[in-house]
């Protein structure tokens, strides 16, 4: 009995001292992100998951060049740079006086380890594609000169992806567990299956954030997720995974729902080698077939950007192709008819684990059913997606977000999934990574979204919105999501 | 009782075999590749090769199986493809949510269930024999992750008083790390709690119909007494037989609500790795399953010897 008047007290007294704790708190310099996924190591240059970026870019890691939260892409260890007038040399002049977290110095043989390893022979960066056109990287007194096979105006954005930072040659072996880059938050430690913890890097070369720690939490499922906002253990969440409780975040003044564009296009993408699919009148006709906008109210709840072609709408240089593809189930059948398959025909609809597709699946397949496509829906997780739509190309639709940014470039690859070989939209994309006139760069883009319009390559559906919620004190946490990241550098609590 | 151990001991070791050799051919032919799916949709195909040798799948199956096997005999499990630590460690810290969740569990359910099973067999057909017998038919209906997420919304959401999941470690300290245990704990044990309560109870009315009962009785021991010293003892066996079934299940079976709490142990461990393919720490983190429930059943084996002699020669 003894023991147990005891431990009350203890419980009382350890209640009360977190009160205590918990008032005395005046300007709070933590902050608690709640992620869905936990990244499966911190090495942004050796792994493709978003999470990984999620954690580190801008925070731990640095290149280059940086994207900003409107896309654009912006200076960072990069103080300014020079291109040759043949569009081949580049020349980077560096920040001065910045070291690595383990504190050594950083300078222009860092970024030639970093590219050099990344386009290595035995590389396994997952964006190797990025480097494709790089023929040297060189320390040519302090600065970094980069040296192209063909001019390419794609360079300084393609340096400012999570995959192209810059890494200390002496700390890659165990970069994957405990990250040293030179950005402003160092890595402090990782409870695997729960949190990472960073914290403010006191020698930091630029601006000193305003955040004195920050915790990554992972939280799964989205009923949890839910819970931990309410019960104030996260404070904020950028891409919260259940699209249907927003509106009760909105409706409470301790929340603010953040709502921005990404990256990501999602698409019915179409077996082009598959009959009839290889049939232009046919995919048409299930362009036609599809509604977007329940779609969009159905599976996200109204969160997403209709689009016509693979581009991102937030894109200056993007065009409004939706008309082309309007719903019209009558002129669907027309199609089908014209195509001789008055009576249908049936195909497979493959779907990855995420709830846009999940979701999006079921209404798609109603629809198509609707004009007398016959759908065969089967749900797969991603490593057998992977294997079977994405390898193995057995599939009919399937549906997916392509969440790398500006990758219309994939059409120009004939192996790619989808299989779409084009002549003309290859050599046009060709010619567009060597243009570096800004105009003609828009205008080149802009007709590949109207080829791939036109042959309506894949079903597009919309794009994904960036869905966060946020305590309402916490500011400066990115809107939109030019790239996969958490960018924590400008995020701070108002009194 | 030696040759019953070692016969017991026989059956361990070849059980172990049979499911190491189960576990690796059936997660062989499971579709998915570690490496593509770290790399993701725009990776080349010689980056994906090149990291395929990086982790050594490229070599041939049988001698990875050999490799895995004589790792683990040796306490080594390998080092996971995707976070890229030793299986080992990460196994350990998160044996140190799922063991301590477990025995948590098993504990509060064997404290409810022990006095209420002996309470209502003691009382039975009365008021509180059927009481109990209703509270526990709701026990076992109501499935363990709703009741967790009432339990979030009361004593999280609306009282304040526990967090919504998460585990600090227990390096935070022991009242704060079984604090955020509290409530998964709770969660986790009233269906437990429920069942074992009516298996001691129906088993404690079988014996009470005994012969021997009655001859206790007869001796002049009064109906308390008689059950104290002769009943509950003999109506041990099944209800250890459900406990052990119970922690093996607490122990690998709180996939959901470690989900629910966000709680990084084992069961989250194997769903995020059979997700991501890592296939090592999947086929280690089973094999070490299989190694707790044997061993627990070679415990409760053990135990039904100690409970009841006569078994000791039989089997």
């Amino acid at each position: 009995m003894k023991t147990i008047k005891l431990s009350r007290a203890l419980f009382r007294a350890g209640m009360l001292t977190m009160l205590v704790i918990g008032s005395a708190q005046a300007a709070k310099t933590d902050v608690t992100i709640g992620m869905q996924l936990e990244p499966p190591n911190l090495d942004p240059t050796g792994g493709a998951a978003a999470a990984i970026d999620e954690v580190v870019y801008a925070n731990i890691f640095e290149g280059l060049t940086r994207f900003g939260s409107d896309g654009a892409v912006l200076p960072a260890l990069a103080k300014s740079w020079e291109i040759s007038d043949d569009g081949l040399t580049y020349t980077f002049a560096l920040q001065e006086g910045v070291k690595f977290h383990d504190g050594s110095e950083f300078n222009a043989d860092d970024v030639k380890f970093s590219i050099d390893r990344a386009m290595a022979e035995d590389s396994t960066n997952a964006q190797k594609q990025l480097f494709a056109n790089i023929d040297s990287v060189e320390n040519v007194n302090g600065a970094a000169v980069i040296t192209l096979k063909a001019s390419d105006g794609n360079l300084l954005f393609n340096l400012a992806w999570g995959d192209a930072v810059i890494v200390p040659a002496e700390a890659i072996e165990t970069l994957a567990t405990s990250p040293v880059g030179t950005g402003p938050f160092k890595f402090k430690n990782w409870v695997q299956g729960d949190q990472i913890v960073i914290e403010k890097n006191p020698d930091y070369w630029g601006e000193a954030v305003k955040l004195d720690t920050a915790t990554f939490k992972f939280i799964s499922e989205p009923t949890a997720a839910f819970a931990a906002m309410m019960a104030g253990d996260v404070d904020a969440f950028p891409v919260f995974p259940a699209p249907e409780n927003l509106a009760q975040f909105e409706a409470d003044p301790r929340f603010t729902v953040v709502l921005g564009s990404t990256e990501g296009e999602t698409i019915l993408s179409t077996n082009h080698k598959q009959p009839p699919l290889d049939n232009i009148k046919v995919r048409q006709a299930i362009a036609h077939a599809i509604d977007r906008t329940a779609i969009i109210d159905g599976a996200m709840y109204g969160y997403g950007t209709p689009i016509g072609t693979h581009f991102a709408p937030h894109n200056p240089a993007y065009v409004d192709l939706t008309a082309k593809s309007e719903y019209d189930p009558e002129k669907s059948k027309a199609l089908l008819k014209e195509a001789g398959l008055e009576d249908g025909f049936s195909t497979t609809l493959k779907l990855p684990p995420p709830a846009y597709a999940r979701r999006g699946g079921e209404i798609i397949a109603a629809q198509l059913r609707a004009v007398g496509i016959d759908v065969e829906i089967s749900n797969l997780e991603w490593a057998q997606w992977l294997e079977q739509v994405f390898k193995g190309k057995d599939f009919g639709l399937t549906i997916v977000s392509h969440t790398e940014p500006m990758d219309i470039g994939i059409y120009a690859n004939p192996e790619y999934y989808f299989q779409y070989d084009n002549a003309d939209l290859q050599a046009l994309l060709a010619s567009f990574a060597e243009e570096t006139d800004s105009e003609q760069r828009t205008s080149m883009l802009q007709q590949a979204q109207n080829i791939i319009s036109d042959d309506y390559v894949n079903g597009y559906l919309f794009q994904l919105a960036k869905t966060g919620v946020a305590s309402a004190k916490l500011k400066g946490l990115w809107e939109n999501s030019p790239t996969q990241a958490n960018d924590l550098t400008g995020v701070y609590w108002e009194d | 009782m030696l040759h019953y151990i070692f016969k017991r001991t026989l059956i361990l070791l070849a059980t172990l075999i049979v499911a190491s050799l189960v576990v690796f051919v059936s997660l062989e032919i499971v579709p998915g590749d570690p490496a593509s799916y770290m790399l993701g949709l725009n990776a080349q195909e010689d980056t994906v090769a090149a990291l395929r040798a990086e982790l050594g799948l490229d070599k041939p199956k049988i001698a990875r199986y050999f490799s895995w096997v004589s790792g683990l005999v040796t306490g080594d499990f390998g080092t996971s493809y995707t976070y890229r630590t030793p299986v080992a460690d990460m196994v350990q810290d998160r044996m140190w949510v799922s063991l301590p969740l477990a025995i948590y569990a098993l504990a509060l359910s064997t404290l409810i269930a022990f006095p209420a099973g002996v309470y209502a067999a003691s009382r039975r057909g009365g008021a509180g024999d059927t009481t109990v017998m209703g509270l526990t038919q709701l026990g076992v209906a109501i499935p363990n992750f709703w009741f967790a997420m009432l339990l979030v919304l009361l004593f999280a959401i609306k009282l304040r008083w526990f967090s919504a999941g998460g585990f600090p470690g227990w390096d935070a300290g022991f009242f704060q790390a079984m604090k955020s245990l509290t409530l998964p704990a709770i969660a986790l044990a009233l269906p437990q709690a429920s069942i074992l309560t009516r298996v001691m109870r129906s088993s404690l009315l079988d014996v009470l119909n005994e012969d021997f009962m009655r001859t206790a009785r007869a001796k002049g021991l009064t109906r308390r007494q008689a059950l104290w010293k002769h009943a509950l003892r003999n109506a041990m066996i099944p209800v250890l037989t459900i406990m052990g079934l119970q922690f093996s299940f607490l122990l690998a079976g709180a996939i959901i609500i470690e989900n629910v709490f966000y709680l990084p142990g084992l069961g989250r461990l194997i769903f995020q790795s059979i997700a991501s393919r890592d296939l090592i720490v999947v086929e280690s983190v089973v094999m070490l399953l299989v190694l707790a429930v044997v061993l627990v059943t070679f415990l409760v084996d053990l135990a039904y010897a100690w409970v009841d002699p006569r078994l000791r020669g039989t089997r």
